[in-house]
């Protein structure tokens, strides 16, 4: 499976250096901001993706129509997807599958249809859109990426897309001018903390011209984060906190309200 | 390092909430279950089942969870959660009971003795349900077999005390000791306070059992405890609510730091909200509830854990809008 992998790498590899090489356009681009910091009241906010198509003497002719696919992936994790069914009854939880490391955000914004955009197999080589991206699931003792048809990646992408975490939004990229472009990345209230990964392909005529990456990054800040953090790290001491706060408002309670 | 982050796809009071984007200031985060709250529903929620608590003199554990996991926070989250919040209660509660001397610590150290051991349990097999991802399930289950049946009993027994008082019957005078089999129990040990000489195996093991429930279902246990203690132990009631209280306090602050130390998932923000409505719910419950006759009191205390037995049983039955859940486990494999 590694060894698959791996090929599979080097073919993507391989295409995109020789399709970059044909071609001399440059994306330049930048992220409004690349610390977003979620402070308690924070409520989903928006980032903005500038870029710039630079071109020189070998590049295509000025009447080409770019397109612009920006894939956001968030920190990575290990996630189950369960299903209920029937049983003596009631439902069960009966049948899992889990996906190993897939990011927790993904989102994918384009200027128009992905479809529209490249054929097919372009499309599951350069991973275009939330149906060719690759979401691995442990299948007995390996790993494999499984086909977008498959109840439970549809059932995973589609309640990830429910909560705002993953998205497809052909439209979001807007042309400025034939070479400048800007797409907004709409992070929700219960965006995962964690570094993220930007990753802009320039395609023409359904051809990889050009590719570039960026990062950004999401903390939280604020009395939650400290609590969640330390719920985490120290979860004796603050097992021991909570208990002892419970002691006292029970205490507090009992001088402020007594009767006898 | 465990992420534990729960998307529960039936979450109506969270995705009402998302419909709306512009979070006012009402809104409270809570770090453990990860999701946006109404502070005032919350503290609603605290209040009324304070309010409920006070006047029945439970600790409204029953209520509390299954209110927390109908609007949307997750089960693992909301029984956590709520056994601190119990703790709160009872502790005031076993105050006021220390000071009218009506705690029999002889007999609160029997059922402590067994109400670790059954906590303890229960955390364990908490953590492997959440493994395997049964959780939900059996704390759904649990919830429907024990507050139907306790529920019935109630509601069943209240009736017909009603009945009885309306045809104007006297009521059948209780036998004042323990049943025999109990009585023929080795071991026994004298409680002063009581004033009960009883075998101690009884009593550890309602520990035990109370203790094992209360840390699967985030419930406090006096719903049940108190009745045993009454109709079975025969213990004299003076001192039955008081130390009922204590194995409660106790149970339910081992329960805190447990689930806190092994999954991580007491939120300490919601269990303060809830404890302040709580405790103040509580004293308008307790005046309330002077007022009301007891049989009428256990009527509607029955219906109550009853109409909650049967929500739980409702939404094991019918068929979910969502078949599919996610989960987030450990990072590493």
């Amino acid at each position: 499976m590694t060894r698959f992998m791996r090929s599979a790498f080097v073919v993507v590899a391989l295409i995109t250096a020789t399709t970059c090489i044909a071609h001399a356009e440059k994306l330049i681009v930048s992220v409004s901001n690349h610390r977003v910091t979620v402070t308690p009241n924070y409520s989903g906010e928006e980032l903005v993706l500038f870029g710039s198509v630079e071109r020189d003497a070998k590049s295509l002719p000025d009447h080409t129509d770019y397109d612009i696919v920006v894939t956001v992936s968030g920190p990575r994790a290990d996630m189950v997807t369960r299903r209920k069914e029937r049983k003596l009854g009631i439902w069960v939880n009966t049948d899992s599958r889990e996906f190993i490391q897939v990011p927790a955000y993904l989102g994918i914004f384009s200027n128009r249809p992905i479809d529209a955009i490249a054929p097919t197999d372009v499309q599951r080589r350069q991973q275009l859109g939330l149906d060719n991206i690759l979401l691995p699931q442990k299948i007995g003792h390996d790993v494999a990426n499984i086909v977008a048809s498959d109840p439970f990646r549809f059932a995973f992408t589609r309640l990830r897309s429910e909560n705002g975490l993953y998205r497809e939004q052909s439209g979001a990229v807007t042309f400025l001018t034939p070479t400048l472009f800007r797409t907004g990345i709409p992070l929700p209230a219960e965006v995962p903390i964690g570094a993220y990964n930007v990753d802009i392909k320039l395609l023409a005529s359904g051809v990889l011209v050009a590719k570039t990456e960026t990062a950004f990054e999401i903390v939280k800040v604020g009395f939650e984060q400290f609590i969640a953090n330390s719920a985490r790290q120290h979860g004796l001491l603050y097992g021991l906190a909570t208990a002892l706060m419970a002691l006292m408002t029970g205490w507090l309670a009992s001088v402020v309200f007594r009767r006898d | 390092m465990t992420r534990v982050a729960a998307y529960s796809i039936a979450a109506r009071g969270v995705s009402a909430s998302r419909a709306n984007p512009k979070r006012t200031r009402v809104q409270l985060f809570l770090p453990i279950a990860d999701i946006p709250v109404n502070i005032f529903l919350i503290l609603a929620m605290g209040a009324a089942v304070g309010f409920v608590s006070g006047m029945f003199g439970i600790g409204g554990g029953f209520l509390m969870t299954p209110l927390l996991i109908f609007i949307g926070i997750s089960p693992g989250v909301a029984v956590a959660s709520v056994s601190s919040h119990i703790a709160a209660s009872s502790f005031s509660g076993a105050l006021s009971y220390w000071r009218r001397r009506a705690i029999d610590p002889a007999l609160a150290a029997v059922l402590l003795g067994g109400g670790i051991v059954g906590t303890v349990f229960g955390v364990w097999l908490f953590t492997l349900l959440r493994k395997v991802g049964q959780l939900d399930l059996m704390i759904a289950l649990s919830y429907v077999v024990l507050l139907s049946g306790v529920g019935g009993l109630m509601f069943w027994e209240g009736a017909r005390a009603i009945v009885r008082a309306r045809r104007g019957e006297i009521p059948p005078t209780r036998r004042a000791r323990a049943q025999g089999w109990i009585l023929g129990l080795p071991i026994k040990m004298r409680f002063k306070r009581s004033k009960i000489y009883l075998s101690i195996i009884p009593i550890a093991g309602v520990g035990l059992i109370i203790g094992f429930l209360g840390a699967i279902m985030g419930i406090g246990g006096g719903f049940l405890l108190v009745p045993i203690m009454i109709y079975v132990l025969r213990i004299p009631t003076a001192t039955v609510i008081g130390t009922s209280m204590v194995l409660t306090l106790v149970t339910m602050m081992v329960a805190t730091v447990l689930h806190a130390s092994t999954n991580h998932l007491v939120d300490a923000v919601l269990a303060l909200v809830l404890m302040v409505g709580g405790v103040i719910g509580a004293q308008f419950g307790a005046r309330a509830g002077q007022k009301i006759r007891s049989e009428h009191l256990r009527l509607l205390l029955g219906l109550l854990i009853l109409s909650v037995g049967i929500r739980f049983a409702i939404q094991l039955v019918v068929s979910p809008d969502e078949l599919y859940s996610i989960r987030e486990v450990g990072s590493g494999i």
